[in-house]
């Protein structure tokens, strides 16, 4: 149980997808001017991840190794996580309305992000079993939320606040993308010993 | 070799990927509107959220549904409006068309400051300042927010340092109205506006804001200030498609309401409105408004007075299909058949009756309800909702001795109906009206305008507490009417079914009663008799509800102990989920203004309703005007004089039936429009350049 525990530290804190390994930086400027984005999208990798990993994984270890095919991870995974989010999608407008229409169009905007294969590829490479993948891309996906809606927070704040012209939107952003990574380096020991 | 392995494995995952999709698809497959699919793909796919809504497909799901119009893209432009037209099967101008208004007339620098706000230059920030640390809660921050939301430059810092809109720009997408942390700037459209219930977020004028029909008034007056009458005819008619009507018979409440009370007189709000009418109708060109392209779903609208045809103006302005089911011959309810034509000439209702029929609504004279048809009937026909208007055609009796024995003694609304419908109506030398009212002025004053010799008036309260209007008992005092204040009639007498005189008795003013007015009591042994030809009574009306005695539907309509029909005030509902209510049938006897309003509201509900939308009223809505202030102390204003109504002379009224008012020329409009100070809710001209 501590193991889990620490892995999920690890992926969210220490090894944060966003701010510590900088995979999937394009939603987390591109959907962070606004909480009730930000929420929609977090909500959204939260599931095609611990979704994608689970999946990916029985990919890797019951088609691509047994045939020898390893080489092939990148395009396979991204072949299926495409059709994952696509599956999900026709599924979810059936199933649950509400829930499709909550995640809206952040759905199909997964499909290209590379935190989601990032993790995936993780899983592989850091040899876990299915337990560990299943928690590991979940708290990852946590991860992204949180360092999303965190930012989310403090992007909302910088619109009521005076800025010079050259530094507004995208700039300050950057910026404060930087100086959150600087914060989360913080945690780097954290786990060790 | 191991390239076909490779090959194989990924067209493998492939293969099983697609087949797997497409049996998704298939069982979890959802309807969609194939129409929503062709205008999603008619749409540019950008998903730039520009319209407001969330992505394309969200756009072309609300074009399907009537919620946006063609041109709904603002990226698209004209030929991507021009191509979702073409699948919805309407012009681009059919839809709405929307602009972005601002209403707040005083900006931070004018209007009251409460403190100097010294913080981030955006509305929002200043915002959450104690809501901007105004006195007026709801004014214009002032600090541009809007401007740099709008996207398209369509908005710019004005001369007094509020947004002002550039139209040509304006795409209506929305984003200032989304940023506007006060809710002042709105993207309007026609039907936005006369669905729009008042409610104290609003900023208006103290006359808006007691108006029954919540009329914009500062707006038309400064259209017709500027000249531009049509806009001001366009403007009352967002509220009020009466113009001509109530420029002439309205009680203006208004004016009474009027800042200027506190400097001089009332700006002359209803002669104004009047003007503006009028010129409509003598330019011989009437200013058509926007129909929306029909939507299918019918309504029945039951009885043609003005609450019935202003719910049916409303509805056919959505693109409802709408008809009118009139008892009488002709259409105008009480207009016509109640209000003598000196008052509200026959031609000018009919001229504006017709106005309301142009826009393709049915009406269908000489069908009584529970006579001719009943609402099952209506149901069987396709109507999916009713509008039940029938009005107050009851009149209340004298309740005295001899009232059933002479045929001249009849209700002053018997007597207005039989004019009305155009049948002879003598009357003798002397004529007395028993009662107080606008029907009691109207009996009088059509009495002696037939050649009555002396027409009395006996109300049993002061001329104080007359609820007739003011001007009625000036003109009727004009014209010779006699006042008999504070008596009450005891007994009728005559011979051989010919009345010869009435009986009354004086009474004086006891304590006020449950309305506020000091209840007249009887003096002992004061019994007077007058000479008598004809009595007339108007002393009260009240829905005629016999239409309604029917098994079924209208069985389960609740009826008030004064006999009118329950239903809700605002969203007019009755208990009859379908089925709404309004107008003096809802009120009991009241005036046209009061009743254009609940054929406002009805006209709403019903297209919320027809449309599944719940059914609610805006929480801080008013049914009765709130009190606002006045002109502070110690400002002076410069006094001027109200513009008075042109009128025949008494000699030229005797014997016909010619309109007294004759309007207000168009220079005196100008001045009068002049006077208006163009209020805000606490705002008004020349506040600052006076208080400094």
């Amino acid at each position: 149980m501590t193991e889990y525990l620490l892995l999920v530290v690890y992926a969210v804190l220490v090894n944060n997808i966003l701010l510590a390994q900088f995979l999937g930086n394009c939603p987390f400027l591109g959907t962070s001017q606004k909480m009730s984005t930000a929420t929609g999208m977090a909500m959204a990798v939260i599931f095609v991840l611990t979704c994608a990993g689970v999946i990916t994984w029985a990919v890797q270890w019951y088609v691509l190794v047994p045939l020898e095919l390893e080489y092939l991870q990148t395009i396979a995974f991204i072949l299926v996580i495409a059709a994952l989010v696509q599956l999900v999608e026709i599924v979810l407008q059936k199933t649950a309305p509400a829930l499709y229409s909550a995640l809206g169009i952040f759905l199909p905007l997964i499909t290209t992000n590379c935190a989601v294969l990032g993790v995936a590829i993780i899983n592989i490479k850091e040899d876990y079993d299915f337990m560990h993948t299943v928690v590991f891309s979940f708290a990852s996906a946590i991860g992204f939320g949180l360092a999303l809606v965190l930012f989310a927070g403090l992007r909302e704040r910088f619109a009521l606040s005076r800025m010079p012209k050259p530094l507004q939107g995208t700039v300050s952003g950057l910026i404060t993308a930087g100086l959150m990574a600087l914060a989360f380096q913080g945690f780097l020991k954290l786990g060790e010993g | 070799m191991e390239v076909l392995a490779a090959a194989l494995v990924i067209g493998g995952i492939g293969t099983v990927a697609a087949i797997g999709l497409g049996v998704a698809a298939k069982v979890f497959a959802v309807y969609i509107d194939p129409k929503v699919i062709e205008v999603d793909e008619a749409l540019p796919g950008a998903n730039c959220g520009g319209c407001g809504f969330t992505g394309c497909a969200a756009a072309a799901t609300a074009v399907v549904k009537g919620k946006a119009p063609a041109n709904v893209c603002i990226v698209g432009g004209q030929e991507v409006a021009e191509a979702v037209a073409g699948i919805m099967g309407m012009s681009v101008e059919e839809g709405e068309v929307g602009i972005a208004e601002l209403g707040c007339k005083y900006d931070v620098r004018t209007a009251h400051l409460l403190f100097d706000y010294d913080g981030v230059e955006d509305c929002r920030a200043a915002a959450l300042v104690n809501g901007g640390g105004k006195v007026c809660s709801m004014g214009c921050l002032g600090f541009g927010t809007c401007i740099s939301a709008c996207q398209f430059g369509a908005l710019y810092r004005g001369a007094d340092g509020l947004p002002a809109v550039i139209k040509e720009r304006c795409t209506a997408c929305g984003a200032c109205e989304r940023i506007c942390p006060k809710g002042i700037i709105r993207v309007q459209t026609p039907s936005r506006k006369f669905t729009h219930i008042q409610t104290d977020d609003d900023c208006v004028a103290p006359c808006q804001a007691t108006c029954p029909a919540q009329i914009d008034i500062p707006a038309y007056i400064a259209a017709i200030g500027q000249g531009d009458y049509e806009s001001a005819v366009c403007i009352i008619k967002e509220s009020n498609p009466f113009p001509l009507v109530c420029g002439r018979v309205c009680p203006h409440v208004c004016e009474s309401a009027c800042r200027r009370n506190d400097i001089d007189e009332p700006v002359n709000i209803n002669h104004l409105k009047r003007f503006a009418a009028d010129f409509e109708m003598n330019s011989g060109k009437r200013f058509l408004p926007q129909v929306l392209p029909p939507n299918g779903k019918r309504v029945a609208i039951i009885g043609g007075g003005p609450s019935g045809l202003t719910c049916a103006y409303y509805l056919a302005r959505m693109g409802y299909q709408v008809k009118v089911f009139e008892a009488m011959p002709k259409p105008g309810g009480m207009l016509l058949y109640g209000i003598p034509e000196y008052r509200l000439p026959k031609k000018t209702l009919a001229w504006e009756i017709d106005g309301i029929l142009e826009l393709g609504v049915e009406i269908e004279c000489n069908k009584a309800l529970g006579k001719d048809f009943t609402i099952e009937d209506l149901y069987e026909q396709g109507y999916d909702a009713v509008y039940l208007a029938v009005g107050a055609w009851d009149s209340r009796r004298l309740g005295v001795p001899g009232e059933q024995d002479f045929p001249q003694v009849a209700s002053g609304t018997e007597f207005l109906i039989k004019r009305g419908l155009g049948e002879e109506t003598p009357v003798g030398r002397d004529v007395i009206i028993v009662g107080g009212g606008n029907t009691a002025m109207d009996a009088a004053r059509t009495s002696w305008r037939l050649g009555a010799e002396n027409v009395y008036l006996l109300y049993r309260r002061s001329r104080k507490e007359m609820p007739a209007n003011d001007i009625e008992v000036d003109e009727g005092e004009h014209e010779g009417i006699k006042y008999h204040f504070l008596a009450a009639p005891t007994k009728l007498v005559g011979k051989d079914g010919k009345l010869d005189a009435m009986e009354f008795l004086k009474m004086e003013l006891g304590e006020p009663d449950a309305s506020g007015r000091r209840r007249p009591v009887p003096i002992e042994g004061s019994e007077t008799d007058i000479q008598a030809n004809n009595v007339f009574s108007a002393i009260g009306q009240s829905p005629d509800l016999t239409c309604l005695d029917a098994e079924g539907v209208a069985s389960e309509l609740n009826r008030t102990k004064w006999n009118s029909i329950v239903a809700a005030d605002g969203t007019m509902q009755t208990d009859v989920s379908n089925i709404f209510s309004g107008g003096d049938a809802w009120r009991g006897a009241a005036t046209a203004v009061e009743a254009i309003r609940d054929g406002r509201f009805a006209a709403r509900s019903i297209s919320l309703f027809l449309s599944g939308e719940e059914l609610t009223l805006p929480s801080n809505w008013y049914a009765k005007a709130p009190k606002l202030p006045g002109i502070d102390e110690g400002i002076n204003l410069d006094k001027s004089d109200r513009a008075k109504m042109i009128e025949l002379s008494v000699d030229d009224r005797r014997m016909n039936f010619n309109e007294v008012e004759l309007g207000i020329t168009e220079e005196m409009a100008k001045k009068e429009s002049g006077r208006c100070l163009q209020c805000g809710e606490v705002c008004y001209q020349g506040y600052r350049e006076k208080a400094s």
